[in-house]
């Protein structure tokens, strides 16, 4: 079959498109010829990195055990109080936030915004860093770690959580409302059914995300194993340093294990 | 134009006759006073709509899409706030309530929905229980400490609809015609003196659509509630209406019995040159 010109023919995007999408790409090429520029790799390093790595396994194993009941126990069920109490903080804290963040709840534009932007401002800030301050405030210790969870918390929980109220049907609410329900009513029988199961989603995905997360912040003095992980690799006790990563790998394992298990549950 | 001259006299007439009626022998509960609705400056969805509907029997509002039917009986209960007129029900205008005056009297409206508007997780006899929203105290929604009499009367109307087995089902496992028998229970619930009903059948298939209507016309019959209908399906409409009130562009272009319902009017409501290409 042969082609005329006056054929009817389609492209997908148009001239000026075409050129768009191709300077998108390069820039995303420049990008990346920047950044490893950026990064300045020492080749000196790298060549003998597996020596090394080898040399640390070796040096690593066999795992101290002993030190297992001894220390790192009670320092990981803290990292765990840490991370639950910061999770049933921030979300107790989120809840409402998030209720003024979803316009179909409060219609108020500058409401909406400046909710959105308490949640921009706790997310914005890494946990570590929010461990810093509290440490600063409180002291050292799990009190500044659970109070640094629960507000790098609040911002991930709230945002999804008024996205999933934005997104619950207006029909059931609709219908309630021409009952003649007052607001608390349509809160509770119109949108908390419809948001439920997203809203347990997220505060367990959250409580997953905040168990690794807790098990750094001894780093920065904010309680948990992470302490305990940062005294042993000061003083080179490798073979300690190893039972500590064998119990958080395991822990933060579980815990994925018993949020897939709920979320099933609750779906 | 001829249509003008049908506007005037048409309603006229009708509603000279049906306020001789209603003032010997029927009481009106719900009267519209030239409401007016525009969403968009100019643009006019209502336009001087004037009824008055008895408290007894079946009124069918007929007329295309997007003719004003759902606006206007959203205007009833205040879902949509009309630009202008009044809405009288029981001695009390509604436009003028807000808050806790308007909640009051939107629980004396029962409505069903073309769509159910279920709440999908709750089960059956909980959204039944959702009818009395309006009257049962906050503590005891959050509780699901619903009053005995509440109770009792929720599994008498879901037994009446056909569903006495379902109670605990979840709403979101029910087939969309038992989703709108649960939908007409719940507005039943609220012991409301008047129903509303917006294109209650246009998700069901044509069995299922008669089955819905006679449902509805015989426990409003039962229970006495006078019932507005919106429905597009002109045949439903004449077999299940004692009043049909043919509706375009925003206008009531027809109102009288379903006999008296020509084809020239249907003509006049639903547009069209040729009468009879369409009317079946």
């Amino acid at each position: 079959m042969s082609h005329t010109n006056d054929a009817p023919r389609w492209q997908r995007f148009t001239r000026a498109q075409r050129l768009a999408r191709f300077a998108v790409y390069l820039a995303m090429v420049m990008a990346v010829v920047w950044s490893v520029q950026n990064v300045r790799v020492i080749p000196e390093f790298l060549y003998d990195a597996h020596t090394q790595m080898a040399d640390l396994l070796r040096r690593m194993w066999p795992p101290d055990m002993a030190y297992y009941p001894a220390t790192v126990h009670g320092a990981l069920i803290e990292t765990l109080h840490i991370a639950t109490l910061g999770t049933i903080l921030a979300v107790s804290m989120a809840v409402p936030i998030g209720l003024m963040a979803a316009n179909n709840i409060v219609p108020i534009r500058i409401v909406n915004e400046f909710a959105k932007l308490i949640l921009v401002a706790s997310r914005s800030v890494n946990s570590l860093v929010w461990a810093l301050l509290f440490v600063a405030i409180f002291g050292p210790g799990a009190l500044a770690g659970t109070i640094a969870i629960a507000f790098r918390s609040i911002g991930f929980v709230g945002k999804l959580l008024a996205e999933a109220v934005e997104e619950a049907s207006t029909g059931p609410v609709e219908a309630l409302r021409a009952v003649g329900a007052p607001w608390p009513a349509l809160l509770l029988k119109g949108y908390w059914p419809q948001v439920q199961p997203a809203f347990w989603s997220i505060a367990l995905f959250r409580w997953d995300i905040n168990v690794r997360e807790s098990a750094v912040l001894g780093l920065v003095g904010a309680g948990g194993i992470g302490l305990v992980l940062d005294s042993a690799m000061n003083f080179f006790q490798w073979t300690r340093v190893a039972t500590i990563l064998i119990a958080i790998f395991i822990v933060v394992i579980l815990a994925e294990i018993v949020v897939t298990q709920i979320r099933k549950r609750l779906i | 134009m001829s249509a003008t001259s049908f506007d005037a006299a048409t309603p006229g007439r009708t509603e000279n006759d049906r306020g001789q009626g209603a003032a010997t022998a029927r009481e009106i509960v719900l009267s519209l006073r030239s409401l007016n609705k525009q969403y968009e400056r100019g643009k006019s969805v209502l336009s001087d709509v004037s009824l008055d509907f008895p408290a007894h029997g079946v009124v069918a509002i007929i007329g295309p899409s997007g003719t004003g039917k759902s606006t206007l009986i959203r205007c009833i209960n205040q879902l949509v706030e009309p630009t202008s007129g009044e809405v009288w029900l029981g001695g009390k205008e509604l436009t003028k309530l807000r808050g806790a005056a308007l909640r009051a009297a939107r629980r004396e409206i029962g409505m069903v929905f073309q769509e159910y508007n279920l709440v999908e997780r709750l089960s059956v006899i909980e959204n039944l229980l959702c009818g009395r929203l309006g009257y049962v105290p906050l503590w005891r929604i959050w509780t699901r400490n619903y009053p005995e009499s509440d109770i009792a009367r929720a599994f008498e109307l879901l037994d009446r609809v056909g569903l006495g087995d379902f109670a605990t089902r979840r709403a979101d496992a029910l087939s969309g015609g038992q989703r709108q028998r649960v939908g007409i229970a719940r507005a039943v619930m609220q012991s409301p003196r008047l129903l509303l009903a917006d294109e209650p059948t246009s998700s069901l298939d044509p069995r299922t659509s008669v089955e819905i209507m006679t449902l509805m016309r015989d426990i409003a019959a039962e229970q006495n509630i006078p019932v507005i209908i919106n429905i597009h399906d002109v045949a439903l409409a004449r077999r299940f209406a004692t009043r049909i009130v043919g509706m375009s562009a925003g206008r009531v272009v027809f109102d009288g019995p379903p006999d008296e319902l020509k084809d020239h009017h249907l003509t006049e409501i639903y547009g069209g040159s040729a009468s009879g290409e369409w009317i079946g």
